[in-house]
């Protein structure tokens, strides 16, 4: 009976006196075997147990299901910025078909306009492209390189700024990649990414973009940098450092806070005022002093040490071919003592250890329990105040773009502060206070 | 009005909305209960997105302006909204209880549950819902409810969330409190079978009863909405929303097809008068220079104010614009409801109204002359404001006229507290859903449906049966009872009175006394549920005596709240016999010389006097028992 009745079909489902009429719709994941979801005229959606239903197919086909290829476009705005949008999946702008229920992303240029129509008031040109169609979580190294020489492209062609739209899961990792692939910054590059999706009218992704136009227009810097709220309310984007920031709440639209380090910049909403909240930054380059080295090793493990955890791990890994690994350790920098010696192994056969810290805040110190001491004499690299996510960044763009070096040649360039992924000072006002009112 | 319903085709439908008694919200785990005034709270401000696109209303353009960069607001009471309300994290699973409630309510309305329930996003960019869209799900399809004229069917029973509670709205911003988001509600809609405007409340009264007897819906003003589909033959379905009385239910009714049948005699004037659309092409003109030197208070302080006021012409209107509707409101309070709605102005001025708001009809006469109208066929509208509202306004307002060509308007309307409505919003065309992707289905399963039987609310025959049985009342006062509106009230004071005073004196209290009172044309808006339990609960206490309470409740509704319940209480306290027999003897003794010459009268001459005196205080028999004891002693009769 069920069989022959596919979505965009309309139905009539006879059961007992009941009687439905509508559009088959695609299920759920959740939904039971037997169900046809139907969406009814009245615009609900109801789920019909078929196995004891008449069902008659009125008309087949009155929606049509489909996903239509990746693609580019081009609008001219009465700005004087050329703006190019990239999208790397996720729907940070989507429409919602009411008809089938669908939301699909929002892709053209002009689709674009109509959801943040100040695009118009800052480009003369607003170029989309829809890079790629991946969740966040799908994201590799190898897909980083590659995204990391589309944008140098474009910034070669003279772009005024580069807006990407990514999944907000991995955005650190994608941030940094970009950070370190991209030298000598002539333009700021900024990515955007939604906590409230993008087909409600609550979406938070709205003012993440309108933010990055005074950021591209305002900014002195030439950093990759990530807009995102910078509370619950609507008030005003921060513009982080892309090595300095981390997701650090899984649903709230300020989740994104700058870690170790200050928020480059704010813009206000409604007034779109732009403010520099850090007066350490790199600034824009000269156009020709711009140099794309996007290459990314996939030989890196991103490892966190827990109480008990077998040492065998660190030997499997290095065993099993890895060129570096970042360990994220308890407290100052530390893994239990019987670990030692694996780390010392793993030096011995040309892996690069490099100790970070769970506390998230804070930089690791191996001097001054016995445990980092001998951790350091083991070859363990101390990470000082880098995230764990962009010491395993860092350390896949130098083993991928600058292979065949000296174990010592690593050792500098991994402490080189090259996107200011290490801050020397930190200030008391760099730590959260939490709120003790309840 | 004598109008027969039938001739004209009235058909109504009924929504009613009502919050149900969870213990927590639909989407999260916060109390599905209102914060006090004193609740500490935060405010959180937002922007909604609003797609052009979607809008979709009448003139998509003019309401995306006054949608679009508005600030919303949002309270977050301490302990009554968390992050889910506030939208900053994905809804939790559909609330069990609710969906209990609702499949409950379902079987009693005979209605079927869906196999599986899918919850949609509604869109709605009023800044109501924080997320953009209000979530609903259908639980069940189809089912009827007996009515004395015949089966009323069902349509749906939806289970979905209450909207956030507005509190302040002003230029640009409109402020909402989170607490009751997320409560949630039950909407039961029946189909266009109800005739007359009786039925409608009859209707409602029972669906009303049914949701009471389940025992699982909130209680008190606001917890209940009616809405009502209201369509005569020839003329169109309005909407009227937020009836929250029941008792308003055959007004609104009444009401608005008066206002159709009105509508379409104007229509058919206009048509006689051969009044066409191009007559009526959008027109503002600037009419400040004739008021410059007004003697109205109204024109020269908006002046003063740098406002300026503008006219439309509405050709061949003249004298249309006075008629009345419904009662107050006329044909040009409709056109100012769009000035209003639309605009955002205070409203507009007719020249059907001048002169008046100390316009002179010189003045009248000169914007006649500007605007070349004849002033005894044509009309116009004045609007005082800015340019920009006062465009918005009358190009509302003339749309509107020429809707009048062609009849009447499909319109979303509110209640008044008086039964009549007004203007709110063009009726949204399709709605807007789409799957609320972030909860799964809910899969109604044999289970679930057991477990909902066991929460079936009793039938009112189950009500009439425990009424005599268990409250011990006549069976004609229990059967008129569950007929009434006031079986609330009668079974929430026997909730809390219940081992204190017999049912039936609550009862004979409600359905007699009060009714009584009533009849009498008394107004008794001031006995609310409080001052009855207030003055049974001494009852209860033998403070009073039973026959007190008709008279401190007559007494308190004709001195219209000038004396406290309390005095009257005092007053009225019940007195022992033995002061009554101390009272009788001074009567006597005051009247002796009388009562000896009219020995046969003596009883009632003194009966008289006690019971001025006595009224209420203490039982009628005792007092004549005790008069006849002491003029025997006395008189020696
Ligand atoms: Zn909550």
């Amino acid at each position: 009976m069920v069989s022959r009745v596919k979505v965009g079909d309309r139905v009539r489902v006879r059961k007992g006196s009941l009687v439905y009429e509508g559009v088959v719709l695609p299920k759920s994941e959740f939904s039971s075997e037997n169900v046809l979801v139907i969406k009814l005229d009245n615009g609900y959606n109801v789920g019909v147990d078929v196995s004891d239903a008449e069902v008659e197919v009125i008309e087949e086909n009155v929606v049509r299901f489909h996903e239509p290829g990746l693609s580019r476009s081009v609008v001219r705005g009465g700005g004087n910025l050329k703006i190019t949008f990239l999208s790397t999946g996720g729907t940070i702008v989507s429409k919602v078909d009411y008809e089938t229920g669908a939301v699909r992303p929002a892709i053209t240029a002009t689709e674009l306009l109509e959801a943040v129509p100040e695009f118009a008031d800052y480009a003369s040109e607003l170029a989309v492209i829809e890079f790629s169609r991946l969740f966040s979580e799908d994201l590799t190294p190898a897909y980083w390189a590659e995204l990391g020489s589309e944008v140098g492209r474009l910034i070669e062609s003279g772009v005024d700024g580069v807006l990407i739209a990514h999944g907000t899961d991995t955005m650190t990792y994608t941030a940094s990649a970009l950070a370190f692939a991209l030298r000598n910054l002539p333009v700021p590059v900024v990515l955007v990414g939604s906590q409230r999706s993008s087909d409600r009218p609550s979406s938070d992704s709205v003012l993440n973009m309108r933010a990055s136009l005074a950021i591209f227009k305002e900014a002195p810097f030439g950093e990759v940098v990530v807009c995102m709220h910078g509370t619950i309310s609507d008030d005003y984007v921060l513009a982080h450092r892309g090595v300095k920031v981390r997701k650090m709440h899984s649903s709230r639209r300020d989740a994104f806070q700058s870690i170790n380090d200050a928020p480059l910049a704010r813009v206000d909403f409604p007034s779109m005022k732009f403010k520099l909240l850090n007066p350490r930054f790199i600034a824009r380059g000269r156009r020709e002093d711009f140099q794309t080295v996007s290459k990314f090793s996939d030989r890196v493990a991103l490892l966190k040490f827990y109480p008990g955890m077998e040492c065998g791990i660190i030997d499997l890994l290095v065993d099993k071919g890895y060129r570096a690994i970042v360990i994220e350790g308890t407290g100052l920098g530390h893994v239990r003592n019987a670990c030692v010696d694996s780390v010392a192994r793993a030096t011995e056969e040309g892996v690069l250890t490099v100790v970070t810290t769970q506390t998230i805040f804070g930089r690791v110190n191996m001097n001054v329990y016995s445990t980092g001491r001998r951790l350091l004499k083991a070859g363990a690299i101390p990470g000082h105040d880098i995230l764990s996510e962009v010491a395993y960044v860092k350390l896949s763009w130098m083993l991928g773009s600058y292979p065949g070096l000296e174990r010592k040649d690593y050792v500098e360039l991994f402490h080189k502060n090259i996107a200011y992924e290490y801050n020397p000072i930190h200030k008391d006002s760099l730590f959260p206070v939490w709120s003790h009112e309840y | 009005m004598s109008i027969d319903y039938s001739s004209i085709g009235l058909r109504v439908g009924i929504e009613i909305h009502q919050q149900l008694a969870t213990k927590e919200k639909l989407f999260c785990s916060c109390p599905a209960e209102l914060a006090s005034d004193e609740t500490p709270k935060r405010e959180v401000r937002r922007f909604l997105k609003v797609a052009k696109s979607e809008v979709g209303e009448v003139d998509p353009a003019a309401q995306y302006e006054i949608m679009k960069g508005r600030n919303i607001i949002y309270e977050v009471p301490e302990n009554h909204a968390c992050l889910v309300e506030l939208d900053e994290e994905p809804p939790h699973d559909l609330n069990r209880e609710a969906v209990l409630i609702t499949l409950a309510i379902a079987k009693a309305l005979n209605s079927t549950p869906v196999d599986e329930i899918e919850v949609m996003r509604k869109i709605v960019v009023d800044g109501s819902n924080t997320t953009g869209f209000q979530r609903t799900a259908i639980v069940a399809v189809g089912g009827y409810l007996v009515d004395d004229d015949g089966l009323i069917r069902i349509q749906t029973i939806c289970l979905e969330e209450d909207a956030a509670r507005k509190v302040d709205e002003g230029r640009g911003y409109v402020k909402y409190n989170l607490d009751r988001l997320g409560i949630p509600l039950i909407e039961i809609a029946t189909g266009p079978d109800i005739r007359s405007p009786e039925q409608a409340m009859r209707v409602a009264f029972k669906l009303g009863l049914l949701l009471r007897l389940s025992g699982k819906v909130k209680r008190g003003i606001g917890t209940i909405r009616q809405d009502l589909n209201i369509s005569i033959k020839g003329g169109v379905k309005t909407e009227v929303k937020g009836v929250g009385r029941l008792e308003l239910i055959p007004k609104v009714v009444e009401y608005e097809v008066s206002r159709q049948l009105r509508l379409l005699e104007i229509r058919d004037e206009l048509i006689k008068r051969g009044v066409k659309e191009s007559d009526l092409p959008y027109l503002m003109v600037d009419a400040t220079d004739v008021f410059l030197s007004s003697k109205s208070r109204l024109v020269s302080s908006s002046l003063s104010k740098g406002l300026r006021i503008y006219a439309a012409p509405l050709k061949g209107f003249g004298g249309l614009l006075k008629i009345e509707l419904m009662p107050g409101r006329r044909f040009g309070t409709e056109l100012s409801d769009y000035a209003k709605a639309w605009g955002g102005v205070g409203g507009i001025i007719h020249s059907d109204e001048l002169p008046s708001y100390g316009i002179s009809e010189e003045e009248r006469e000169a914007v006649f002359r500007l605007l070349s109208l004849d002033r005894e066929r044509d009309a116009y509208v004045l609007v005082i404001s800015d340019a920009e509202s006062a465009e918005r306004a009358l190009k509302a307002v003339m749309d509107r006229a020429r809707h009048a060509l062609i009849g009447i308007p499909k319109e979303t309307r509110a209640a008044n507290p008086d039964g009549t409505t007004r203007y709110m919003r063009p009726q949204p065309g399709a709605m807007r859903m789409y799957p609320e992707t972030d909860i799964r289905p809910i899969p109604v399963t044999q289970e679930l449906l057991e477990e909902a039987e066991r929460l079936k609310p009793p039938t009112p025959e189950d009500l009439l049966t425990r009424l005599v049985r268990e409250h011990k009342l006549a069976k004609t006062l229990a059967e008129q009872l569950i007929r009434d509106p006031l079986i609330h009230t009668y079974l929430n004071l026997v909730e809390e009175l219940g081992d204190k005073v017999q049912p039936h004196v609550i009862a004979t209290t409600l359905m007699i006394h009060l009714k009584g009172l009533k009849s009498e044309g008394l107004d008794v808006s001031l006995i609310d549920e409080q001052t009855l339990k207030t003055v049974l609960e001494k009852v209860g206490e033998n403070i009073l005596s039973k026959d007190a309470v008709p008279e401190i409740l007559r007494e308190y509704s004709l001195k219209k709240g000038e004396v406290s319940l309390e005095e009257l209480i005092k007053k009225y306290t019940g007195i022992g016999v033995g002061e009554l027999e101390k009272l009788i003897d001074e009567v006597i003794e005051t009247l002796r010389e009388t009562l000896l010459t009219k020995k046969e009268k003596a009883f009632n001459i003194v009966m008289g006097e006690v019971m001025k005196k006595v009224r209420g205080r203490i039982d009628g028999k005792v007092v004549a028992e005790t008069v006849r004891k002491k003029l025997k002693e006395a008189l020696g009769t």
